[in-house]
């Protein structure tokens, strides 16, 4: 056994504490001592191989190996069968690059993540970042929006609006006074990519804003992030503090003239605040009230001024851009959809977990592929792609390529990459029930088709799930499409306005599940909302 | 009980005083509603209706802005929770693993519906709409921390736990 001190990484992501990291950590930590091994422990954010988490690594003259799924109580039992001399295990996967899941992604936004200590300047550095920083203060502010424009980089928070026309508006606008913010009320369910990673590289989110911040002359910033993300908030708070300590932030950035100052401020459980105009009331500190567009928030924004609002990970895509150039970027993805996008795969999924590639990449490789069908080894029955207002496809749809265009033309959406799996247990009805119930729960209540629409769109599908009889149910039926129409049609923003998506994509592919299945001599009529 | 009255501060002191200081604290940033309300629900357990009028007259809007904003967002508490807080996920990823079992082995398990508090104060059930651990799921936050892949065998582990912290305070 020899004396040198060795390096182990035990992931501080919310997903791995979730499941045991701090114990295995303090485990390492006791049981090392009692062996007499010295051990530096340096908690990382995840690699996203969230099946295995925690995975644990120990740093080895020829690279990092993994371990995992460990629980604190294994700990002892790997060091003593000489896990910290990279032993091999029931429970080891070799060398971590060379996990197959890992190493066949194309991680640009998501290659820090996991491998550095999230707070550490000089690692960040190290691993190449401020790069892009650097070169973007040596460009015009019109050649770093030719840059990311010629990128082709859109919008990742699910619109898809091309990032360099947003923000060559911003440019455009007048007015000393303008702002950055940083959309991280990532309130879908089955997203977590930018929880992961302000949690694992929140420095490359700083330079994304700043970088943004120096082409359309903004001087303010701020990263709205929901209340339900707790480390998220302290992490990008602890990096903000060191950013500014290393001039990434403040005044005179890194030598230069510019200066940006940026901000957290902290959600208070509303989903309605992922839409950028109630953001920005919620900003304002209002009711996060949804604004009739336009005015474009890039003319008109927070408090009236230009206004750049980016998903997180449009934003952390722009350091990679400016540092290796847009071309680069370019010639990933298919069609209008450039770059890699962050797919996180979610739900009832053997190896859930974070998968960034090039667009283009079919639904079925994410899902059967990385993702392995489902955790219950029962068949894929439903695949919800896009967060709560994306549709439901069946595994005939899993040919259909990860390009916003193509999912458009299919009636669903990319949206902001999540993918969440059912088996063949889901109720679909319930799932288009909930649908409506939860735009009912979350509606800001401003437009009345979303308002009212959705109350009644509960109502509706269970008049058809319970109907007495078949003309009833039919009957029903068109008034549910009608429903759906005008929430389409005449809601204000995307919450009324795609909440049928999963609605009619549910009704479109999983007719059955719409069939009248109880009688008229049951009592209770409605489902009963927890 | 330890467990101060309503509209009382932590240390006792007089409420209105302490919601000045944290106005002042804030006073600066844009915005400052939000954060404003954030530290006065930290510190009460959640915006008593008795202060809107010191925050109202703080910031010089009206006592109807201030309500209007509190009563928008669900983070912000008319009254205080239990001690503990146990928010079962909700949400599509979770209800693909068995999250709505889970919250009604909760139910049942403390004997109270979603969003309401254990007679003896201890524990408030409620739901929430992803805490983006969806690859773990179903999850469940216990005071702001969040455990996955959790069952009813574990909830009831995590439910346990909750009651002996808040046990020892008291």
């Amino acid at each position: 056994m020899t004396t040198e001190a060795v390096t182990v990484f035990v992931p501080r992501d919310s997903a791995a504490r979730s499941v045991g990291a701090d114990d295995v950590a303090a485990a390492i930590a006791q049981h090392a001592k009692s062996t007499g091994r010295d051990v530096t422990i340096v908690r990382n954010g995840s690699r996203g191989m969230l099946w295995l988490e925690p995975l644990i690594e120990v740093a080895t003259p020829k690279g990092r190996v993994a371990y995992g799924p460990v629980q604190a109580n294994e700990v002892a039992g790997l060091i003593d069968a000489g896990m910290l001399d990279a032993a091999d295990h029931p429970l080891a996967h070799g060398p971590t690059d060379e996990i197959a899941w890992l190493s066949g992604q194309q991680r640009l936004t998501f290659a820090r993540v996991g491998v550095i200590d999230p707070l550490s300047a000089a690692s960040y550095q190290e691993f190449g970042g401020i790069t892009g920083l650097r070169k973007a203060l040596e460009l015009s502010p019109e050649d770093v929006i030719t840059a990311v424009t010629e990128s082709g980089l859109r919008g990742r928070g699910g619109a898809g609006f091309p990032a360099g026309i947003k923000w060559n508006t911003v440019r455009n606008a007048d007015g000393p006074l303008k702002f950055i913010c940083a959309n991280a009320d990532e309130g879908d369910s089955g997203t977590y990519a930018d929880r992961m990673l302000m949690e694992g590289d929140p420095f490359l989110l700083i330079e994304g804003m700043t970088i943004a911040a120096h082409a359309v002359g903004a001087t303010e910033g701020y990263i709205y992030i929901r209340s339900e993300y707790p480390d998220a908030i302290q992490t990008m708070r602890s990096a903000i503090e060191i950013a500014y300590a290393h001039g990434w932030l403040g005044e005179g950035i890194l030598g230069t003239p510019h200066n940006f100052d940026l901000f957290i401020r902290v959600g208070a459980g509303a989903y309605i605040c992922g839409e950028e105009t109630s953001m920005l009331e919620s900003l304002e500190g209002k009711r996060a009230v949804v604004r009739a567009k336009p005015p474009l928030p890039a003319l008109e924004g927070l408090f009236g001024k230009p206004t750049v609002v980016n998903n997180v990970l449009t934003l952390a895509a722009v350091p990679t851009i400016m540092a290796s150039g847009a071309e680069a970027y370019q010639e990933l993805g298919i069609g209008r959809s450039r770059g890699t996008q962050v797919f996180q795969l979610a739900g009832n999924i053997k190896q859930g977990g974070i998968v960034e590639t090039a667009f283009g990449i079919s639904l079925g490789d994410l899902v059967n592929g990385y993702g392995g069908g489902t955790r219950t080894g029962r068949p894929v029955h439903a695949v919800q792609v896009g967060g709560p207002l994306g549709a439901y496809l069946p595994t005939s749809r899993f040919d259909l390529p990860m390009d916003y265009e193509a999912f458009a033309e299919a009636k669903a959406m990319v949206g902001h990459g999540g993918v969440v799996v059912f088996d063949d247990t889901v109720d679909m009805a319930h799932q288009a029930r909930f649908a409506m119930e939860f735009c009912a729960e979350e509606s800001c209540g401003k437009c009345t088709p979303c308002r009212v629409g959705a109350t009644r769109g509960v109502e509706v599908i269970d008049r058809i799930r319970f109907a007495e009889d078949a003309d009833s149910h039919a009957a029903n039926l068109v008034v549910l499409e009608d429903l759906c129409q005008v929430m389409t049609d005449g809601s204000l923003c995307a919450m009324g306005g795609l909440t049928p998506m999963p609605v009619l994509s549910a009704l479109e592919h999983f007719p059955d599940a719409f069939e009248p299945t109880h009688t008229a001599e049951q009592t209770s009529r409605t489902e009963v909302t927890p | 009980m330890t467990v101060p009255p309503l509209g009382q501060g932590s240390d006792g002191g007089n409420p209105s005083e302490r919601v000045r200081e944290i106005v002042a604290d804030h006073r600066d940033e844009r915005g400052a509603l939000l954060p404003i309300l954030h530290a006065v629900q930290t510190e009460f357990g959640c915006v008593p209706r008795e202060l809107i009028p010191t925050i109202a007259a703080e910031l010089n809007i009206s006592r109807a802005d201030v309500h209007g904003v509190a009563s928008f967002y669900r983070d912000f508490l008319d009254e205080p929770a239990g001690r503990s807080t146990v928010r079962v996920c909700r949400a599509e990823a979770c209800q693909a693993v068995g999250a709505n079992q889970l919250v009604e082995s909760a139910q049942q398990q403390l004997g109270v519906d979603m969003g309401t508090t254990t007679p003896d104060g201890d524990v408030t059930l409620d739901d929430v709409f992803c805490l983006g651990n969806c690859a773990l799921g179903p999850s469940v936050a216990v005071d702001g921390i969040t455990y996955g892949r959790v069952d009813a065998a574990r909830l009831a582990t995590l439910i346990a736990k909750a009651r002996n912290r808040v046990g020892a305070h008291q």
